[in-house]
C-alpha cells in the first residue's frame, strides 16, 4: 500500500497540519509519499514518516491543478490512498480528488482507521461521532487538525520534484490578505478566547498578553467579531471556525449552543465568568466564578512566574 | 444568471442528538428539520440578490425523498423560482454529487452554490465533488461574491488568510459567513411557494462510496472543577500537573 499526502506551505514553512497528515499516513502503514506544494524546508516530513518527498513549484492555490498533480503522483507511485489535513486547503482539494479518482472520502477524521477499517469522525457539529467505511478501492481521508498525535520516526526522505499538471478549471488570484498572527487559530494547541463580557475592544490587551504568555492563539465569540471588536478570523462557533485545541480558555462567554458547536471538541475547557449560572460551566472541565477584570490579571501574573513560554 | 443552489435538509441546531437500532440510525423522533443554515443564509440569499440585481432564475436542488418537500418549500418561500428533487435517499456525498451533476449538466446553469458544510455530517464535500464531476472551477469558503457580466470576483478563505480571485462562469462555490444576511420569508413568499414548481426527477445509477457503520455519543462530561477566584493561579498549576495541557 502506498499513500499520497498533500503538504502545503505558508511563508516558507510546512504547515503543522500537513505534518499531522504525514504522521497519520505513516501510522496507517505502507509507503508514504509527501507531495509538497511551494518552497519550504522539507526536512521535518521524513522525521514524521515520509519515505519520499516530491516537491512541486506551484505557489498559487489552484485546487483543480493541485488535485490533478496529486493524482499523477498517485499513478506514478501506484498509490491508492490520499491523506490531507481538513483545513481550508484540504477542504477545497479533498472533494475534488474524491470525485476525480472516484474514491470515497471521509473528511475530518479524528482517529486512525480501526481494525475493521472504519474511520471515526465528528458529526452533528461535535455532538456525536460516526464510524465510516469507504467502499471504493481508492480512498481519500482528511484529518481534523490537532486530533491525532504526531510521531517522530527520524527517517530522512528521498527528495525529487515534479511539474504541476496543467488544469482547465483555474482561477486568477488578484490579491492575498494574510493574517499577521504567527499562530493561526486553527493550528493553535492552546486558545484563549473572550466574549461580550469583556465590554469593549480596549480590554483585549490582557487577553492577548495571557495568550502570549501561554503560547496560545486568540479567539472570540460571534457578537465580538460582529461588532468589530476583534477580526473576523477569530470568530469561533457554528458560523465561524470550528477548533479542537488541547486547551480552550473562555473568558466572559456565556456558552450558547452555537458557540459550543465550534469548541466542544476541545480536550480541556476552562470557563471564567462572573455568572455562576452561565451555561458554559456545564461543558467546562475547570471553572472560575469571578470578574474577568480581576481574575485575568492574576492569571497573567502567575503565568509569567511559571514562565510557560520558554 | 441561471443559478442552482444545493440545499440539504438537516436537524435544527438545538436538536437533541440520539441514535436508535443499536446506534446505527439517527433517531429523528421529535427532531425539527430545517434547510441547512449555510445553504439558506449564505448560498440561497446571495443567489437571490444576484438575480434581483441582474435578472435570471434561481433553482434549488435537493436529493431526498418526498418527506423533504416541506423543507424545499421553505427555500421556495424565501424566493427561489423553482425546485428540483432527485428522488433517492442520500447516503453518501459522492453519490449525491453525481445525482446533482447529472441534473446540472442538462440545466445550463451559470453557477452552482452550496453552503460551506452541512450541520449534520459536517463533510464540506459536495461542492468540490460537483465541480470536479462537471470539470468546473471550485471556490471553497467564499465570503464575498460579486458579478460583473460573466466574471465573478470572489473572496475565499485559504489557510492563513483570505484571497480575492476572479473566475468566469460557469463555476461551483461553497458559501461561508459574509456572503449575505439571512432573510425571513414573508406571508406572500409562503403563499407563492405553494404553487411554485417542485419537479421530482428519478435518480441515476450511483453506488455509495462511503457508509456510516455506527454512531457514538461522546462520553458525558465530568463535573466542572471550580477554582477559587481569589487564587486563580491554582488553575495554571492544575492545567500543568493534572490536565497536562500546559
Ligand atoms: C444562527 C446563529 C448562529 C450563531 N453562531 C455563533 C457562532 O458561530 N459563534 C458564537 O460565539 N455565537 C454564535 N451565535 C450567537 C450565540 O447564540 C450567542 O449569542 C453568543 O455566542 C454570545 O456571545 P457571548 O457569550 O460573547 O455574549 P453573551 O451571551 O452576552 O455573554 C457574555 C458573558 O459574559 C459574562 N460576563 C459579563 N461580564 C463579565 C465579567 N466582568 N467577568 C466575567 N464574565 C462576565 C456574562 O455572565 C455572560 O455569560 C449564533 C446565534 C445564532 C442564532
Amino acid at each position: 500500500m502506498s499513500t499520497i499526502v498533500y503538504v502545503n506551505t505558508n511563508k516558507g514553512n510546512v504547515n503543522k497540519a500537513s505534518l499531522e497528515a504525514v504522521s497519520y499516513a505513516a501510522q496507517m502503514g505502507g509507503e508514504v509519499i509527501a507531495v509538497q506544494f511551494g518552497d519550504a524546508d522539507s526536512s521535518e516530513l521524513g522525521n514524521y514518516g515520509a519515505d519520499k518527498v516530491v516537491k512541486v513549484a506551484l505557489n498559487e492555490f489552484q485546487p483543480d491543478q493541485i488535485s490533478k498533480t496529486l493524482q499523477k503522483a498517485a499513478d506514478e507511485n501506484g498509490a491508492d490512498t490520499f491523506v490531507l489535513s481538513h483545513d481550508f486547503s484540504g477542504k477545497a482539494i479533498a472533494p475534488i480528488l474524491s470525485a476525480q479518482a472516484d474514491a470515497g472520502l471521509v473528511s475530518g477524521a479524528v482517529a486512525l482507521p480501526s481494525g475493521d477499517g472504519t474511520i471515526k469522525k465528528a458529526v452533528f457539529s461535535g455532538k456525536a461521532f460516526a464510524h465510516m467505511k469507504i467502499n471504493t478501492p481508492k480512498r481519500v481521508i482528511s484529518v481534523l487538525p490537532n486530533s491525532i498525535e504526531k510521531k517522530e520516526v527520524g527517517k530522512s526522505a528521498a527528495e525529487s520534484s515534479m511539474d504541476a499538471v496543467a488544469a482547465s478549471a483555474s482561477l486568477t488570484v488578484k490579491e492575498q490578505k494574510m493574517e499577521s498572527t504567527d499562530l493561526p487559530l486553527t493550528e493553535g494547541e492552546k486558545v484563549v478566547s473572550a466574549g461580550r463580557g469583556l465590554k469593549g475592544p480596549e480590554n483585549w490587551g490582557m487577553i492577548e498578553e495571557l495568550a502570549k504568555e501561554l503560547g496560545a492563539a486568540t479567539a472570540c465569540s460571534r457578537p465580538v467579531s460582529d461588532m468589530d471588536w476583534r477580526p473576523h478570523h477569530e470568530h469561533v462557533g457554528q458560523t465561524g471556525v470550528a477548533i479542537r485545541p488541547n486547551l480552550y480558555i473562555a473568558v466572559g462567554i456565556s456558552g450558547a449552543i452555537q458557540h459550543l458547536a465550534g469548541v466542544n471538541q476541545s480536550k480541556v475547557i476552562v470557563v471564567i465568568n462572573n455568572d455562576p449560572e452561565a451555561p458554559f460551566f456545564k461543558s467546562a472541565d475547570y471553572g472560575i466564578v469571578g470578574d474577568a477584570f480581576e481574575v485575568v490579571p492574576k492569571l497573567l501574573e502567575k503565568a509569567k512566574e511559571m514562565s510557560f513560554n520558554d | 444568471m441561471n443559478i442552482l443552489v444545493c440545499i440539504s435538509k438537516v436537524p435544527d441546531t438545538t436538536s437533541k442528538i440520539a441514535f436508535s437500532d443499536n446506534n446505527t440510525k439517527f433517531d429523528t423522533n421529535g427532531v425539527q428539520f430545517i434547510v441547512n443554515p449555510y445553504d439558506e443564509w449564505y448560498a440561497l440569499v446571495r443567489a437571490l440578490e444576484i438575480k434581483e440585481a441582474q435578472g435570471g432564475k434561481v433553482t434549488v436542488i435537493n436529493v431526498g425523498l418526498a418527506d423533504n418537500d416541506p423543507t424545499i418549500r421553505k427555500a421556495l418561500a424565501i424566493g427561489a423560482d423553482d425546485a428540483v428533487r432527485v428522488n433517492v435517499d442520500p447516503q453518501d456525498a459522492l453519490s449525491t454529487a453525481k445525482q446533482i451533476a447529472a441534473h446540472a449538466k442538462e440545466g445550463g446553469y451559470d453557477m452552482i452554490l452550496c453552503g460551506k458544510e452541512t450541520i449534520d455530517y459536517n463533510g464540506s464535500q459536495l461542492g468540490g465533488m460537483i465541480a470536479a464531476l462537471m470539470d468546473q472551477p471550485y471556490i471553497s469558503y467564499a465570503s464575498k461574491l460579486d458579478m460583473n457580466g460573466n466574471t465573478a470576483t470572489i473572496e475565499r478563505d485559504i489557510q492563513g488568510g483570505k484571497e480575492v480571485i476572479e473566475v468566469a462562469t460557469p463555476f461551483v462555490l461553497s458559501a461561508a459567513k459574509g456572503m449575505a444576511e439571512a432573510r425571513i420569508p414573508n406571508m406572500r413568499g409562503i403563499m407563492a411557494a405553494r404553487t411554485k414548481p417542485l419537479n421530482v426527477i428519478e435518480p441515476i445509477e450511483a453506488s455509495n462510496a462511503t457508509e456510516i457503520v455506527s454512531f457514538e455519543l461522546p462520553p458525558a462530561k465530568g463535573d466542572c472543577k471550580y477554582i477559587d477566584a481569589e487564587n486563580p493561579g491554582e488553575l495554571l498549576e492544575l492545567l500543568r500537573s493534572e490536565a497536562k495541557v500546559l
